[in-house]
């Protein structure tokens, strides 16, 4: 009986969009008031956090602090039109949507301020915390008393209209070219394992991974796709199934007894580096990730597991009945030839 | 079209910073609303009766054992769907309308909706659903890719071939350059057979909505589903209304990771809301969730890689198999997005993709994290370790080696952009303390210089 | 089908009385009768936790235990825990960490986290695990639990203010 360690890589990218392109989303943006940003999108939030950042990404580009920032998502009658919540495309097409929305609605209330404060707007800064200045007097008036302006003094509009859409690209029937999407993200992972041979379970020890995303819009939430999706890939690679004996559909899981996923006492330590390469598109250069961070793990972990006991594995999940069928095999092989130089 | 908005952010501005989640504070006090938390004044419950058999024809269907239930309130069948044909991407003009909102004459897996039960408690709901008497007559059933294929293979399909059509062929192709003269040529061939598990999503919460009739004849439906406005376009198409009877409100999902996409059961909620007056919940039990709901596709990938001695990739052929189960839903959209990913982050001068979306009797595979890619990076990076292991070279500089540029082109014929596996993969070994080459530190992904 | 029957108890500090078929889970009643929505019904199988409550103090699922079983017993829910936007330390700890994504499992770990400190209050992290191990999260690879888990018994311990009110229905 042995516990025999093994490292192995794997190197991957994730296009950010829906495939092939036809998937807009709209955003609206009106102000109150007194200032308050209301952001209409009908993106749906799954708990990546996009709610969050696609606030930030909302305050950023009108240049008012977040907490002026609501965001309503829920309600398709007053929300304009997102395909959805998939394909790593919602903070990439939602998140340029705001910011096209932001951009109009932003002009309007410089425009407002100028007339207040009797300069170009171009001469106009927000420096963030809910002030308008004029960049070489300093002289200042706040955000909500020009929205208040706006709409009881001069009668003006601030609010903002944008759309992301990329037209559905066709795809050649005989060479298949196509212009699937709308920017790649990369990851490198390193898995380190340990095979029991005795009972064929494995043990994902550590993931150590670099992911480049464009950039890191919130780099916590980022940190949770990192970690939740590596589980995930764990789990993919070692333990779940619909189909324990694919193709046929017996013993197929009903519960969570039967549908085995690993737990925290299974999971590996888990090290991500970010990288921030941006991306010709995104917005501020953000690449999709949520879903690159499952995949990379995958290979890495079947390859470390070759590295550790010789055997290279196909067919996922890599049970422990599959690991001991394998070492099994190789024994009796091994009975019947001459051991051959290692791996 | 607008290519997007790439500017810098402040630095001290909220882009960059991590932000507490909006939600986080509603979630932990248990605050949060998700639809099985909507509980209206006179709510019935939707349970589905379902075929418990991979392939069978329907006979007969007899409710009077169920209608004796206490609680009972409507059975709905076949019949009763105005336009019975779910199809979600038919929407878009790509797919078929090929599956039943509620089967009449045949069903092609288990678990496949007949009747959905309405009644006063999901319990009542649940016993009545299991007295619906259905008399059927086992059909053969395939399971395996390959043999759906076969000639001879049980038909899942209606136009008796168990494949989708893309352009006249039953697959998706990718031709680029010659890759048999390239493989011909090529030092080392590698093949690999590769396959991947169906995958259930397994949110802790269950797909489920509750829809409510209104007096202005409009309908409200809370919904988890990851597209608001795709599920209310599909809504409206089977119920054949105008789309503005329809109010659907969601937006926070426990968990979607891709099972949240299909639609399946707001069109029968709202239509047992409207044939009853009264408002309705249908919320998938776990067992449901699991059995019924769309799974990740099972894929077998051959891959044949014809490699130098140098482990460059100079050609790479493809054959997938695609298992969409009994109905293609997704699946099309898969395919196309695999076709697009076979050569990864590598540039691979010579390819031929063949990929097919396959039609057996297992329960409807459908849209799941990294659809359609998992399985070719998975397949292609573990055929990379056997490259070089087979040429002499380390697993890195393989791939580094092989690694694509802006401005190469890939098999569908886009040039890169935005490249940056070798930075990542650089980022990586520095992190685990490998030691890579001078060369390979010098590498970048700018274009190459010609 | 049984009579139904009454069943008097204590829920985060309130009397209560219900009348229900003796075998319908306490997650049913918290749920559909007193609309107390923060106890999930992810699977009814006792599979994930996300039902988690404590019963005279006790982490239970309230989907395995029979309403009349819980006659004359002390219950207490997520919705105990906090009061308007005071909140209870953990649930503060969960925010801070980004111990969670979609929500759904929190409710869950964080009455199991309570289950856990009322009886140990320097728990090791192979106790936190164990302690949690019923409680299964999908989105956050539970990382950033155990580290909320962490801060909050070292914040209890310094004698952070509970504060929760005893009285909110």
């Amino acid at each position: 009986m042995a516990k025999v360690t093994g490292r192995g890589i794997a190197a991957v990218n994730y296009p950010t969009g829906m495939n092939l392109g036809g998937d807009p989303t709209i955003a609206l943006i009106h102000a109150s008031t007194s200032g308050v940003f209301n952001i209409s999108i009908s993106s749906v939030e799954l708990g990546q956090g996009l709610k969050t950042v696609l606030a930030q990404i909302g305050a950023e580009a009108l240049g008012v602090p977040l907490e002026t920032v609501v965001l309503h998502n829920d309600d398709a009658d007053t929300g304009p039109y997102c395909t959805g919540t998939f394909a790593s495309r919602t903070t990439h097409r939602a998140g340029n949507a705001i910011i096209a929305a932001a951009e109009e609605a932003r002009g309007v209330m410089l425009e407002e301020a100028a007339e207040l404060l009797a300069v170009e707007p171009g001469e106009l800064a927000t420096d963030g915390q809910g002030n308008i200045v004029v960049r070489s007097t300093k002289q200042s008036i706040t955000v909500a008393e020009v929205c208040s302006s706006a709409h009881f003094v001069h009668g003006r509009n601030i609010s903002g209209r944008g759309i992301f859409f990329r037209a559905k690209s066709p795809v050649d029937p005989d060479t298949g070219a196509m212009d699937p999407d709308s920017t790649e993200a990369h990851a490198c992972t390193v898995a380190e394992v340990e095979v029991e041979t005795e009972t064929g379970q494995v043990r994902v020890l550590r993931l150590t991974s670099a992911y480049e995303v464009g950039r890191a819009l919130n780099p916590r939430l980022v940190h949770g796709q990192i970690v939740g999706g590596a589980w995930m890939g764990v789990s993919h690679t070692l333990y779940e199934t619909t189909a324990p004996y694919y193709p046929l559909i017996d013993h197929a899981p009903e519960s969570f007894s039967e549908y085995l996923m690993p737990g925290p006492a299974e999971s590996p330590v888990i090290e991500a580096e970010v990288l921030g390469i941006p991306s010709s598109n995104g917005p501020y250069g953000q690449k999709g990730v949520g879903e690159m961070t499952a995949n990379s793990p995958i290979p890495a972990i079947v390859n470390a597991i070759y590295d550790a006991i010789g055997v290279r594995f196909y067919e996922l999940p890599v049970t422990p009945e599959k690991v001991l069928r394998a070492l099994e095999e190789r024994r009796q092989s091994a009975t019947l030839e001459p051991a051959t130089a290692g791996r | 079209m607008n290519e997007g908005n790439v500017r810098v952010p402040a630095g001290d501005g909220p882009v960059g910073a991590s932000v507490e989640q909006r939600d986080s504070r509603w979630h932990v006090s248990g605050h949060t609303i998700y639809v099985d938390d909507v509980i209206l004044p006179g709510m019935a419950h939707m349970v589905l009766a379902r075929s418990p058999f991979p392939h069978a024809r329907i006979r007969r269907i007899d409710l009077t054992d169920a209608q004796k239930v206490p609680g009972f309130v409507r059975a709905l069948t076949a019949a009763d769907v105005p336009k019975n044909i779910y199809t979600i991407l038919g929407l878009i003009g790509f797919g078929l309308d090929e599956e039943r909102a509620l089967a009449d004459e045949r069903v092609r897996y288990v678990g496949e909706p007949i009747v959905a039960i309405i009644a006063d408690t999901r319990v009542a709901a649940s016993e009545a659903a299991k007295l619906v008497r259905i008399d059927y007559e086992e059909l053969p059933a395939v399971f395996d890719v390959e043999e759906a294929l076969a000639p001879g293979a049980p038909a899942v399909t209606e136009w008796g071939i168990n494949a989708f059509n893309f352009d006249g062929r039953p697959f998706r192709q990718v031709r680029f350059g010659d890759a048999d003269a390239a493989m011909k040529g090529a030092d080392h061939v590698v093949e690999g057979r590769y396959q991947m598990s169906p995958i259930e999503h397994a949110p802790v919460e269950t797909t489920g909505c509750v829809v409510r009739p209104e007096p202005d004849g409009r309908f409200t439906v809370w919904s988890n589903t990851q597209a608001l406005n795709m599920s209310l376009d599909l809504t409206a198409h089977i119920l054949q209304i105008p789309t503005r009877r329809l109010h659907f409100i969601g937006g926070t999902v426990g968990g979607g990771f891709g099972g949240k996409v299909d639609g399946m059961v707001e069109p029968l909620a709202t239509l047992g809301a409207w044939l009853t007056g009264r408002p309705v919940k249908y919320v998938y039990s776990r067992d449901e969730e699991m059995i019924v709901s769309s799974t990740r596709n099972g894929v077998r990938i051959y891959m044949t890689d014809g490699v130098t001695n140098d482990g460059l990739i100079v050609a790479r052929k493809v054959r997938s198999y695609i298992d969409c189960g009994a109905y293609s839903r997704h699946t099309p959209y898969a395919v196309q997005k695999h076709a697009a990913n076979l050569a990864g982050p590598y540039f691979i001068p010579n390819a031929a993709f063949d990929i097919y979306c396959v039609y057996t009797n297992r329960q409807p595979s459908s849209a799941m994290r990294g659809f359609g890619v998992t399985e070719a990076s998975f397949a292609m990076e573990v055929q990379m370790d056997r490259i070089a292991e087979l040429t002499g070279l380390d697993p890195w500089t393989v791939r580094f080696r092989n690694a694509y540029h802006d401005g190469d082109l890939r098999p569908h014929r886009k040039p890169v952009e935005d490249a940056t596996l070798i930075e990542a993969m650089q980022a990586a070994a520095r992190l685990v303390g490998h030691r890579l080459a001078p060369e390979l530190l010098a590498m970048s992904s700018k274009p190459r210089e010609v | 089908m049984t009579e139904s029957i009454t069943v008097r108890f204590v829920v985060n500090g309130v009397e209560t009385t219900v009348f229900a078929d003796p075998l319908t889970s306490l997650q049913t009643v918290l749920r559909d009768q007193l609309l107390l929505t923060g106890t999930k019904a992810g699977c009814r199988q006792g599979g994930c936790g996300s039902c988690s409550v404590l019963v005279d103090g006790r982490l239970e699922l309230a989907c395995l235990r029979p309403i009349a079983e819980v006659e004359g017993r002390r219950v207490e829910t997520i919705e105990g825990l906090s009061a308007g936007e005071s909140l209870h330390p953990i649930q503060t700890a969960f925010v801070e960490n980004f111990a969670l994504q979609c929500g759904f499992c929190t409710p869950g770990m964080v009455m199991a986290t309570k289950a856990l400190l009322a009886e140990n209050a320097q728990p090791t992290k192979d106790e936190v695990i164990v302690a949690l191990s019923g409680n299964i999260c999908r989105c956050t690879g539970y990382e950033p639990i155990l580290a909320a888990v962490e801060v909050a018994a070292s914040r209890l311990a310094d004698g952070a203010q509970t504060g929760a009110s005893r009285e909110r229905r």
